[in-house]
Parts: structure tokens; C-alpha cells; sequence
């Protein structure tokens, strides 16, 4: 189950890191379509896995942004500083 | 607000305890050219920002570096966690032991706390640009040390992407700055902030 979830964490995590840059890029040229379009499809490619990621752990992200199972999912581990991930 | 993300912004393995790389390592966590200072330096400055790239940049790059603050903090609590006292006090790092047990505190490799006098936040876009970008040169040449001194691989692969980062960063801000300069060169600003019809009285 562990590598599973792992896998599809440091999958998220690659994702996540591409948004980051081509944000503080489009920061600065916000009128490149080619990081637009880089952009948006890979804002949809980290939805789409995020999904799928909270929809069999819980919520990836806190204050609502994803609905919990019983007990509170949020609440437990694990951290990144126990992990790495 | 902020929201808050369960995961790394990049993956850290860290193979063996080293209490002693922690010890170096920990500056940029609380250090002067450190994530904490770096991050509460554009999330303060922003504020002042007169275009909309550099609110933005203030913004996002302020963000990122709390993300790099907890890979630092990360990398040093997995060097510590496993390591008994006497192997703190071997590497040298026995008064933090004392003092802070195996927890995070804001300081600098010679144990000197973080303080508020690390960064300047002027209200003046050019000045606090300027020194963002030599922040991020700072930081790049400290994250150079480190990987000298580095031994762990998946340490050193850490701070070469945060390396990396200070580099990127510094671009972003240059093109952040270039955005305040064509701002000011525009007729109805005489400086940052300020209109030339209410500074001016009579005009």
C-alpha cells in the first residue's frame, strides 16, 4: 500500500514543482501562450491526480478543499518531515 | 490565506544520522541568508509593491521559500532524530542539545538566533528588489558550501535543487525590477508609490 501511495505522492510532487515554476515565470510574462497552455494542462494533469490521491487517503490540502472519510483524515500522518516526501 | 500542502516541494532521503552537517546545515534554516529570513522578507515587502508583477513575485517567491524553510527544517530533523546526546556533543552541537533537545530553532551555523535585523523592507521597490537579488546570490553561494561540504547524496541532491531555486529566483526578481523601472520612467510617478499631483503641492 506504501509504495502505492508514495508513487502517486511523488507523481503529485512532480506536478506540483512544474505549476510552481511556470507560475513564477507567467508572473513575469503573462502574455506567453506556450506556459499558458503548459500551464493549464498541467494544472488539470495535478487536479486529476490530487483526485485520485484524496479519494483513497484523505485530504492532501487543509481548510476544505477536499471532503474527509471517518475517522478526521487529515489529522494523521504521514508528515513530509517523518517521510521525505 | 495560505494553504497548506501534505507533501514536500521535493523529495529528501537522508541515509544516516549527521548531527554534525546539521549543525552547518542549519543556517539556512535561521541564518541570515537563510528560508526565514528570505521568506518573511518578500511576504513583508510585498505590501509596497507598485506593479502587478512584482506583487505577485513578492507573493509566490515568498511562498515557495516557506516550502524550502520545510525541506531545510526536514533535512535537519532526519540528520538529528536518530542521533543520541553524546553524538550531538561529539559533532559539537552539545549546547543545542542542551538548550533545544532534537528541535528545529531559528539560528545560524555558529548558533547565533534569527532576528529581524537579517533583512531590510524600505517601502521602496528599487531598494527592496535590489536587495532580494543579492539575498538570492547570498543564499545560491551558501547552498554552494554546503554541497562541498555535503557526504549524503540525497542531501546533496536536496540542496542542489535549492541551489537551483536561488538562481531562478534572482531572474524572476531582475524581470520584477525591470517592471518598477518602466513603472517610475512612466511620467506620473516621480517615486515609488507616490503620485506627482498629491506630493506636489500646487501641481
Amino acid at each position: 500500500m506504501n509504495q502505492t501511495r508514495n508513487q502517486l505522492l511523488r507523481e503529485i510532487q512532480r506536478w506540483q514543482f512544474r505549476i510552481v515554476e511556470l507560475t513564477l515565470f507567467l508572473d513575469t510574462h503573462p502574455n506567453d501562450q506556450r506556459a499558458l497552455a503548459d500551464y493549464n494542462q498541467s494544472s488539470q494533469r495535478l487536479r486529476t491526480l490530487v483526485d485520485e490521491y484524496e479519494k483513497r487517503y484523505g485530504p492532501l490540502s487543509n481548510w476544505g478543499l477536499a471532503p474527509s472519510g471517518s475517522p478526521w483524515a487529515w489529522a494523521c500522518g504521514p508528515w513530509p518531515w517523518e517521510t521525505g516526501i | 490565506m495560505w494553504v497548506y500542502v501534505k507533501h514536500l516541494e521535493h523529495p529528501i532521503s537522508v541515509s544516516r544520522p549527521d548531527p554534525a552537517f546539521a549543525k552547518v546545515l542549519i543556517t539556512q534554516y535561521g541564518g541570515p541568508d537563510g528560508e526565514f529570513s528570505a521568506s518573511w522578507r518578500y511576504l513583508s515587502q510585498r505590501y509596497t509593491m507598485p506593479t502587478r508583477q512584482t506583487k505577485a513575485i513578492c507573493t509566490d517567491i515568498g511562498t515557495e521559500e516557506l516550502a524550502h524553510l520545510e525541506m531545510v527544517a526536514t533535512m535537519v530533523h532526519m540528520l538529528t532524530r536518530d542521533a543520541g546526546p553524546k553524538q550531538m556533543e561529539a559533532a559539537g552541537w552539545g549546547g543545542h542539545y542542551v538548550q533545544h533537545g532534537p528541535a528545529l530553532y531559528l539560528q545560524d551555523a555558529a548558533g547565533v538566533p534569527w532576528t529581524a535585523a537579517f533583512f531590510q523592507s524600505t517601502g521602496d521597490p528599487v531598494a527592496d528588489l535590489t536587495e532580494d537579488m543579492a539575498a538570492e546570490q547570498k543564499a545560491r553561494a551558501t547552498y554552494e558550501r554546503l554541497i562541498c561540504l555535503a557526504t549524503d547524496p540525497g542531501i546533496r541532491d536536496a540542496l542542489r535543487f535549492l541551489r537551483e531555486r536561488e538562481v531562478v529566483h534572482f531572474q524572476r526578481f531582475g524581470e520584477g525590477l525591470m517592471s518598477v523601472q518602466e513603472y517610475l520612467n512612466n511620467k506620473h510617478h516621480a517615486w515609488p508609490g507616490y503620485d506627482l499631483p498629491k506630493t506636489r503641492p500646487g501641481s
